[in-house]
């Protein structure tokens, strides 16, 4: 197992400096071009790549959490005439086509946070382009409510990809236009052909900005607007926040071992098992004591956990096929730990900490590898803890014949743990029965084996003489299969329901991007991203697909 | 006069006459370019005759055409060199192939760009010295000026045609934004930064033509070897008249040396500011300032647009054809220092990408030969001290070497090392004080400035006395 500590913190980032100003949160992108997340490329241009993409993943959530005071969030760059030129090139051309994928997964999950964090938590963003924004500096920009360029006669916001270097915008640039800011279809196609992307003027004609302002005035104008916002804002966060302290773990070649989830790898048979413990101490029942407690809160830390192990087999171990989902210790405990997210909603502290769990389950709902919850003797596939029995692929679950292997549903699956497309995970189960997820959430006992078999919440119940057989034999066929079918395969099967921004941005990603990046015509030895900022210009295959 | 008898009148050999698109786009941005001159450029004598050269047609003759004329009433021409029969492509991947009448559209967008990046240097130089009449040292530099005034704007014009004639829309719109910046209006700047630089005094005048306008010798003549055929017949045209504009700038120069070579003779160890003259460390601290922001001008040492306008035949080297053996600029490199963990490396880059480097290099070595030159009035007067070029790595703000500071003679150092030579290597607030205090205009016929050499001969058939601007 590979792992690298994807935990940042504001005082040690390298390429972001985010500062805050009572309502106002300034995040400046200073780019430092030698400092990359690997080697062998230069970060020129304000051009980013995981590393910059993790400190402004954790200044969002930061955010979130440690401040309260924040009525609205403002992106500029913090160099001169370029706001951000998007992914590096170079760093993509040397990546494994698998990072590739998962780095503009990721970027895409953090931009999607940035508009929850609007959406939901009541802060206004906002982008002050006081420079070029190009392809992913664009999209950063296109994340925002409402986007203001410089005009000085240079700035333009553009997406190159498509002639440039023969790949599209791969984090949800071309959806955001046309969905999002509802951009006209053939003016959208107009702006993603051209390189140098259009200047202040046009581009608010075309509604690809909101506003452009003399360099002269920019600073001014962007203040007063600031201003303006966190004046009007009217929901004042009541009670303190909770400081997010480093995830740790420690292990060995095939174990990660946090406080509640533990990683295993097995790297030959391309399998991995994350655990996740229950509480094994009271948990807090109100707000004050979860501020009291703060992140060390099982609902707070247990899901950090497990969302920086999702992260480090998707980023780090990118051969693991199929991941064992299992659960371990008192079913009571979970629910008792749920219990503040049921009861105390409104508190906006308590209504984070529910955001942060349905965020780290979509994560899991967008990993791209297979996905087998195992409900066996110990488990506790319950409350919050039960969504990822049904986020999974498929379900096992031991028919021990005594009632003592068991799962409980609670309302936490009512919708308040919403999939990328709006919907719970039990709507998306029974679409051909609608009237089913009722009839689940209102069965609040704990069932065995037969009893969700019947309610249709798992997939398979062996006894305990096929149960081991029948586990490890399904496991190793999933793990046998094409990872390419199967990730396409799971794609399709995993988001039924209508589609939303989110899931055809990531539907997209992992079909059309992900196939146009591994295209001849993009990667191949005369593609145009490989050819990119090399002496020959590329060679197409002219066959329309 | 109508704008349809103006058009009239712009001499051309791009048949005006029968291109009622061309008519079109022209009868709208005629009258914002004279509102442009009147508003931005010269700021004084646009209502006096000047002893100018019109060109006319492109012939020997026709070229330079001298009279008297106002500024504004120039007439403005619209010439391109004359056909080569069966012109190829000269160089990339289309090498050989018949050159294009028309633009190919795939490379639309970067044959615009380059056309509006050249376009826009050539209003941002006259805005530049729109002031620079009231202080001039005779009445022939201030006929020079002029000159180089209106054939800049004439430049501006050949541009601007090709924008109205293959660029439809989208290039009248550039024609119309090239007339709404401004060189050093923060708001909307001319687009390459050595452009909104000041050139308020004469000494600059004179290393502005010398070492901004042969930048643009070396991109016109890049760019006459474009493989867009109505391009390159526009530079070569353009080449012509930039020549004169060099030599204003390079015996202007020469000018400045020699006086202050005379003067060091005859007050050997002085303090020339004594004598009204510029001190030797003053031209050299001119030298440092334009010479480092012209070579600025050529772009990224290591650069995938150079690479891509190669590539694609837009833009070849100089003298592409005449000189370089071979054209497709693959499997070849070019070394290019640079800086990788704090220390200069050799790193060999792809030829393609290193075409700005290799453009650079001819302009470099064009302007030792001026310094040589230079020299020689040193040597004649028996004046020691010899004026150089930095190292090219010095003072930078585009390319490899800009956010980093390297001496004048191209070491890495320490920003502290840096700043603490700034007042040797470029003018401080006492030498501009100095040089504004001796630029007095000296009107009088016959007369020069007495901190400049007289110019070596007159122009046009006339001499020194000769009333060049009838004030």
């Amino acid at each position: 197992m590979k792992t690298e500590n994807l935990q940042r913190h504001p005082d040690s980032y390298i390429h972001w400096k985010l500062d805050i100003q009572g309502p106002i949160a300034w995040m400046r992108m200073n780019v430092q071009t030698e400092r990359g997340f690997r080697p062998g490329y230069i970060l020129k241009l304000n051009s980013y790549d995981l590393g910059v993409d993790l400190e402004l993943a954790d200044s969002i959530q930061r955010l979130r959490f440690e401040h309260p005071e924040v009525k609205v969030l403002a992106f500029t760059s913090a160099q001169d005439r370029i706001f951000c030129s998007g992914a590096n090139i170079f760093m993509l051309q040397s990546s494994t086509h698998a990072f590739k994928v998962n780095f503009c997964k990721f970027t895409n999950e953090t931009r999607l946070s940035l508009e929850e964090y609007a959406k939901e938590s009541g802060v206004r963003t906002l982008a002050a382009l006081n420079g070029t924004a190009s392809g992913g500096g664009y999209e950063l920009a296109i994340s925002c409510d409402e986007i203001h360029l410089i005009e000085d006669g240079n700035a333009a916001v553009s997406l190159p990809e498509v002639p440039l270097l023969g790949v599209l915008p791969g984090t949800g640039g071309l959806t955001r236009l046309v969905d999002k800011r509802k951009i006209r279809r053939d003016l959208a196609d107009v702006f993603s052909t051209l390189a140098e992307g259009l200047r202040g003027p046009r581009a608010v004609k075309w509604g690809l900005i909101d506003a452009s302002h003399a360099k002269s005035k920019f600073d001014d104008k962007v203040k007063e607007r600031l201003a303006q916002i966190a004046a009007s804002a009217t929901n004042a966060k009541v009670g303190a926040g909770m400081k997010l302290t480093p995830i740790e773990a420690t292990g060995d070649e095939r174990t990660r071992k946090y406080q509640y989830v533990t990683l295993e790898v097995d790297d030959a048979g391309r399998v991995a098992t994350i655990t996740i413990d229950a509480p094994s101490s009271p948990q807090p029942t109100t707000p004050d004591e979860l501020r009291k407690v703060g992140d060390q809160a099982w609902i707070v830390k247990a899901w950090r956990e497990l969302d920086d192990a999702i992260l480090q087999l998707r980023l780090m171990n990118e051969t693991v096929g199929v991941i064992i989902l299992k659960t371990r210790g008192s079913a009571d405990a979970v629910l008792a730990a749920d219990k503040l997210l049921l009861d105390h909603g409104s508190d906006w502290l308590v209504n984070e900490v529910r955001l942060l769990v349905a965020r780290v389950l979509r994560r899991v709902d967008n990993t791209s590898k297979s996905l087998f919850a195992i409900v066996d003797e110990g488990s506790c596939f319950v409350g919050s803890l039960f969504e990822l029995a049904i986020a999974s692929d498929r379900s096992f679950m031991l028919n021990d014949g005594d009632g003592k292997v068991t799962l409980r549903v609670s309302p936490m699956s009512d919708g308040r743990l919403p999939m990328s497309h709006g919907i719970s995970r039990l709507q998306c189960r029974f679409l051909r029965d609608p009237p089913q997820v009722a009839r689940v959430l209102e069965h609040t006992e704990a069932l065995d084996a037969d009893a969700a078999d019947e309610l249709g919440l798992v997939t398979f119940t062996p006894d305990d003489i096929d149960w081991e057989d029948e586990v490890r034999i399904a496991i190793e066929e999933r793990a046998s299969y094409s990872p390419d079918a199967l990730t396409g395969m799971e794609q399709n099967l995993r988001f039924a329901g209508a589609e939303s921004v989110e899931t055809k941005i990531f539907g997209r990603l992992s079909a059309w991007q992900n196939w146009i990046f591994t295209r001849p015509n993009a990667t191949g030895e005369h593609g145009a991203l490989t050819a990119y900022g090399k002496p020959v210009r590329p060679t197409f295959d002219w066959k329309r697909t | 006069m109508s704008t349809v008898d103006l058009l009239a009148k712009i001499p051309n050999n791009v048949d005006l006459k029968g291109d009622k698109k061309l008519q079109r786009a022209l009868e709208e941005w005629q009258p914002e370019y004279l509102k442009w001159w009147h508003e931005t450029g010269p700021a004084l004598h646009q209502d006096k005759d000047v002893w100018l050269r019109t060109a006319i047609d492109v012939t020997a003759e026709g070229w330079a055409q001298f009279d008297y004329v106002r500024t504004p009433d120039y007439r403005w021409g619209i010439f391109l060199a004359d056909a080569v029969p069966d012109r190829k492509v000269q160089c990339g991947d289309h090498f050989g192939q018949p050159a294009w009448q028309e633009v190919p559209g795939e490379y639309r967008n970067m044959l615009r760009r380059i056309i509006v990046t050249q376009a826009d240097t050539e209003p941002a130089s006259v805005e530049q010295q729109r002031w620079l009449a009231q202080t001039a040292p005779s009445l022939m530099d201030m006929r020079n000026l002029f000159q180089v005034n209106v054939e800049e704007g004439r430049h501006l014009w050949a541009m601007v045609y090709l924008l109205h004639k293959y660029f439809g829309k989208d290039g009248r719109e550039e024609a119309d934004e090239l007339l709404r910046r401004r060189a050093g209006d923060p708001d909307k700047p001319r687009i390459l930064q050595a452009f909104n630089n000041p050139c308020n005094d004469w000494l600059s005048f004179y290393a502005f033509t010398m070492f901004m306008d042969r930048d643009g010798k070396f991109q016109l003549a890049a760019l006459a070897e474009s493989g867009f055929d109505p391009l390159s017949r526009t530079c070569r045209f353009m080449l012509t008249e930039e020549a004169h504009h060099l030599s204003v700038g390079e015996t202007g120069v020469q000018r400045v040396v020699k006086r202050t070579a005379e003067l060091m003779r005859e007050h050997p160890g002085k303090d020339l500011r004594s004598y009204g003259g510029v001190p030797l460390d003053v031209i050299q601290k001119i030298i440092n300032y334009w010479f480092t922001y012209s070579i600025d001008l050529f772009g990224g040492e290591i650069s995938s647009n150079a690479a891509d306008y190669f590539a694609s035949g837009m833009k070849g080297r100089f003298r592409e054809e005449a000189k370089e053996t071979e054209h497709t600029g693959l499997d070849q490199g070019k070394v290019i220092p640079v800086v990788q963990d704090g220390k200069l490396v050799n790193r060999e880059v792809p030829l393609r990408n290193a075409m700005n480097e290799c453009l650079r290099d001819g302009y470099i070595q064009d302007c030792e030969r001026a310094l040589a030159i230079w020299n020689k009035e040193l040597e004649k007067s028996g004046v020691e001290q010899r004026l150089t070029l930095p190292n090219r790595r010095f003072h930078r703000h585009v390319g490899e070497y800009a956010n980093m500071f390297f001496d004048y003679e191209g070491n890495l150092v320490a920003k502290e090392a840096f700043d603490a030579r700034k007042a040797a290597w470029f003018l401080t607030d006492d030498d501009l004080a100095y040089l504004r205090s001796i630029m007095k205009p000296c009107l009088e016929p016959g007369k020069v400035a007495g901190w400049v050499a007289p110019p070596l001969k007159g122009i046009g058939g006339k001499d020194m006395n000769f009333e060049y601007v009838r004030l």
